[in-house]
């Protein structure tokens, strides 16, 4: 889940500055609350981790996330640094460590430092024409819920036993997607997952309010409004942003109805890598029509 | 030629980070195999005990049966009535052999009592001694027992605790038991899941501890609405009332708790009572469902107060099934073992080993969890545990029962249970929401535990390599000495399952010693008495308790290994009522019978 928000994130092809200036004219609350500003997201999924874990114990504990966020961003460090010969900016990973380190649930420390350091190498090992085809924390959540089942669950608790944390968080989290224009991958996600929930339950017979449950806890609020709107990992155009915001929720039932537990991550790697590639196959095959036509 | 040789040398550390999940339960599977040896001398020689199931060997032939409970519960009636197997021991006729008291919990089944009759064998004396007929529709049913003398008259009494009226009986002299619920003044209604005898006052009569778990106004077979499951998987606080019932002397008890600052309504499953700061007086550990464990310390027998996140037990909310003390390093301090979840790539709460941190002590303590570090952490579903010297070593093993439903082996229900889990209030504290478990298995048929201390701060898992091969439903585990032999054995209480009686043959060439208590000043079950025994330039600790693990109690006797060694240096011995005393050089090998000096 690592949601690199903001325009110039740390690819490797593409480093970027690691300084971050005030646009002129823009200050104070109007520059928090801007697209420039790449650390609001950070800024929020660090908020969220603090409130949850001091109000309500949602992490491991304290030490296991701190590990997540220091490996991921020494791997950062150590990898932008050898593979482009620049320091990386350290927002993508910070987001990326944390993440993980709300994201995955182990008594053990090893599984938090593996998750962080698959998840930042796997950006600069599976390209395709430059470009990162998985969420990286996605993958690297993956491949641990694949690899060591035996030492790794996720994220599933709720948000104490009030609805006010979750409010607030869904209301702050829209309220920053809207702002970061990602809000309708968010939204489109939503609605296809009630859908798909009805139609789920009118197939199992289980009822509406149980497949919805998923979708109240904070898990599932961190993959809205992080995973699936991650710029670096989605296509461009706003309507096909839509598109595979409904298929990977499309996918989740599937896998749900297979019940598979961790049905919305593996949707998300199968199907955000698939509408990436064909995004990068499609443009690369018009830069090759349309050169000889410009030549 | 240099990015190409970078780009290699990349893919060569994502392939190593990705291996690495692989050859770490290769070594750990290595390390397993290298060791196959099979249940037999081989095992002794290398773990130094074995255990053999023998219960009908032994006489016991006992089987649990669940309830049926109101049908609005039909679509998850397993998952819900699955608890009520209970063991408990205790000497109740003072024929100075240890005996077991059973639960079951289908409407109309039956309790047992099973006499030991000293010759490796049981006899069922439940209708002889009037504890017949306990489990119905109308009162509700078992779910666990504790023995102690509340009105010191020498023989222990029995606390019988349900989904239902608590019952309290008299042991008429080993021979009978009357009903005394009455005149001692329980509710009439708690849906406890766990009880302790303790003297939290140190008035030398034992008070009573009932922890609820679904909340008392809930009668789980008739249903006034289906919003009485948790309001929260982790954080739920709408759980059973907590009873401190103080022993007023004459057969009568007075409900105290929430005057001394007992106020929890989570879902208490286990609780014990032990002296964790050297106060002399015991704190009370309470280890909750759907949440945080509670520690409360006992202010002088005045007042009790809330301190686990102040002593870090409290901060993560895990499902908290038993709870047992046990002096893990050998160095004079409790560490508690509360067990929790893990399910395979689903749920992986890990068990919990809150050890006393370093340099801190007394109102100060604080603890850390190092069942990771000391390997006690993934046992399964787990449920009861306990802490006992099984191979007479000179440390405390740990023996852990696990598994939750067992139906359909191919079908398992935890999609479907995770998906509730997960969910908001409004959702999972509602029955009607739950999808049908729909003879579908969640976390059955588990291999259980039982890791053998080294001494050196960790633990092996050697369940299946000494004897231990039964995949029941374990839910209450008990050790005692039923031979008087200097060795513990190990019953498990499974639900819907058979009791098993796993008989402990130990190398003999290590030493143990015993101790059989007797309070004067104190109560006279002597819980909550310190013994500390100091041999061989070390010491451990251990203390009577009236209750520990899941739904069970070990006997009270006292029972340390020794290794090899030949001669104890002192045992010092600190009654309930403070006073302390010293035993030189008590010979090893033999059972000690203590009796409080006036």
């Amino acid at each position: 889940m690592t949601p690199e928000v903001t325009a110039s994130g740390s690819s490797p092809s593409a480093p970027a500055p690691s300084t971050i200036a005030s646009p002129s004219g823009a200050s104070g609350l109007g520059w928090f609350f801007s697209l420039e500003n790449r650390y609001l997201v950070p800024m929020f999924i660090t908020t969220i981790l603090i409130i949850g874990q001091i109000s309500f114990g949602l992490l491991e504990s304290w030490w296991q996330t701190f590990l997540a966020i220091a490996i991921s961003i020494l791997t950062e460090l150590a990898l932008g640094r050898i593979m482009t010969g620049q320091w990386p900016n350290m927002a993508s990973a910070y987001i990326s460590g944390i993440s993980v380190g709300i994201l995955i649930r182990s008594p053990l420390f090893w599984p938090y430092a593996l998750c962080s350091a698959i998840s930042i190498t796997s950006k600069y090992v599976i390209r395709w024409r430059g470009r990162h085809l998985w969420n990286p924390s996605n993958f690297a959540i993956c491949m641990m819920l694949l690899l060591a089942p035996e030492y790794v669950a996720t994220l599933s608790v709720q948000w104490g036993n009030t609805i006010w944390p979750m409010l607030i968080v869904w209301t702050l989290g829209a309220l920053i997607t809207w702002r970061v224009k990602r809000f309708h991958i968010t939204a489109t996600y939503v609605v296809s997952f009630l859908f798909f929930a009805f139609i789920r339950g009118a197939m199992t017979g289980h009822g509406f309010l149980a497949e919805v449950a998923p979708i109240t806890g904070p898990m599932y609020q961190l993959f809205i409004f992080f995973m699936i709107t991650d710029p670096k990992t989605t296509v461009s155009s706003k309507r096909m942003q839509c598109l595979v915001a409904f298929l990977v929720a499309a996918m989740e039932m599937v896998l749900r109805l297979s019940e598979n537990i961790h049905a919305p991550y593996y949707a998300l790697t199968i199907v955000g890598p698939i509408a990436m590639a064909i995004e990068i196959w499609r443009t690369s095959r018009k830069q090759v029509e349309s050169g000889p036509a410009t030549a | 030629m240099k990015n190409r040789i970078k780009q290699i040398a990349l893919i060569i550390f994502f392939i190593v980070l990705l291996a690495f999940p692989l050859v770490y339960k290769r070594y750990l599977a290595g390390n397993d195999v290298a060791n196959p040896v099979e249940a037999g001398s081989t095992a002794i020689e290398r773990y130094g005990f074995t255990l053999t199931e023998s219960a009908k060997a032994s006489g016991i032939d006992f089987r649990h049966s669940a309830p049926r409970l109101d049908s609005k519960l039909d679509h998850i009636m397993d998952q819900v009535a699955s608890m009520g197997a209970a063991v408990s021991v205790a000497d109740f006729d003072r024929d100075g052999w240890q005996d077991l008291y059973v639960t079951n919990s289908g409407e109309g089944s039956r309790n047992a009592l099973f006499k030991n009759l000293g010759d490796d064998t049981f006899r069922d004396v439940t209708s002889e001694v009037g504890l017949d007929g306990l489990n119905s529709r109308e009162n509700g049913v078992s779910m666990g027992a504790v023995w102690g003398d509340y009105d010191n008259d020498g023989f222990e009494d029995l606390f019988l605790y349900k989904w239902g009226k608590p019952e309290l009986f008299h042991n008429d002299g080993g021979k009978s038991f009357t009903r005394a619920s009455e005149q001692a003044g329980l509710p009439k209604w708690v849906n406890a899941n766990t009880a302790i005898w303790f003297d939290y006052d140190r008035d030398g009569k034992l008070d009573l501890f009932v922890g609820g778990y679904y909340a008392d106004d809930v009668d789980l077979w008739n249903l006034k609405t289906t919003r009485m499951m948790p309001e929260s998987f982790e954080y739920a606080s709408n759980g059973g009332r907590k009873y401190l019932f103080r022993n007023l002397g004459d057969g009568k008890f007075e409900e105290a708790g929430e005057r001394l600052g007992i106020k929890s309504t989570r879902w208490a499953l286990a609780a014990v009572a032990a002296d964790l700061r050297g106060t002399g007086f015991p704190d009370l550990f309470i280890a909750n469902d759907y949440g945080v464990s509670e520690l409360f310390f006992n202010d002088g027998g005045k007042k009790f107060r809330e301190v686990g996140r102040q002593t870090g037990v409290g901060y993560a909310p895990k499902s908290g099934m038993t709870a047992a003390v046990g002096d893990v390093l050998n160095q004079g301090r409790f560490g508690i073992y509360v067990t929790n979840i893990s399910e395979e790539g689903v749920l992986v709460q890990g068990n919990n080993l809150w050890m006393p941190k370093e340099g801190t002590a007394g109102d100060d303590i604080k603890y850390e969890n190092l069942a990771s570090a000391m390997g006690v952490e993934l046992g399964g579903w787990s449920f009861g545990a306990q802490f006992g010297d099984l191979n007479n070593d000179g440390f405390q093993d740990i023996y852990v029962t696990n598994g939750n439903v067992s139906l359909d082996k191919e079908k398992s229900y935890w999609y479907d249970y995770s998906k509730v889990a997960g969910g908001n209030r409004a959702i999972i504290s509602d029955a009607a929401n739950w999808p049908p478990l729909d003879g579908r298995s969640l976390s059955g048929y588990q291999k259980k535990r039982l890791w053998i201390n080294d001494g050196a701060g960790s633990f092996k898992e050697v369940a299946q390599l000494v004897g231990v091969n039964d995949v029941f439903d374990g839910r209450s585990v008990a050790m005692a000495d039923f031979s008087n032999s200097g060795k513990l054995d190990v019953v498990v209480a499974n639900q819907k399952g058979p009791l098993l009686f796993y008989k402990n043959t130990v190398a003999p060439e290590n030493r143990w010693i015993a101790f059989d208590l007797e309070g004067s000043m104190s109560n006279r079950s002597a819980i909550g008495a310190q013994v500390r025994v100091f041999w061989n330039g070390r010491q451990q600790v251990q203390e009577v308790s009236g209750g520990s693990g899941f739904c069970a109690q070990n006997q009270r006797r006292i029972h340390f290994g020794l290794g090899k060694a030949t001669a104890i240096d002192r045992v010092e011995i600190r009654w309930p009522s403070g006073k302390i005393e010293t035993v030189r050089t008590p010979e090893p090998n033999k059972i000690h019978k203590i009796k409080e000096t006036a």
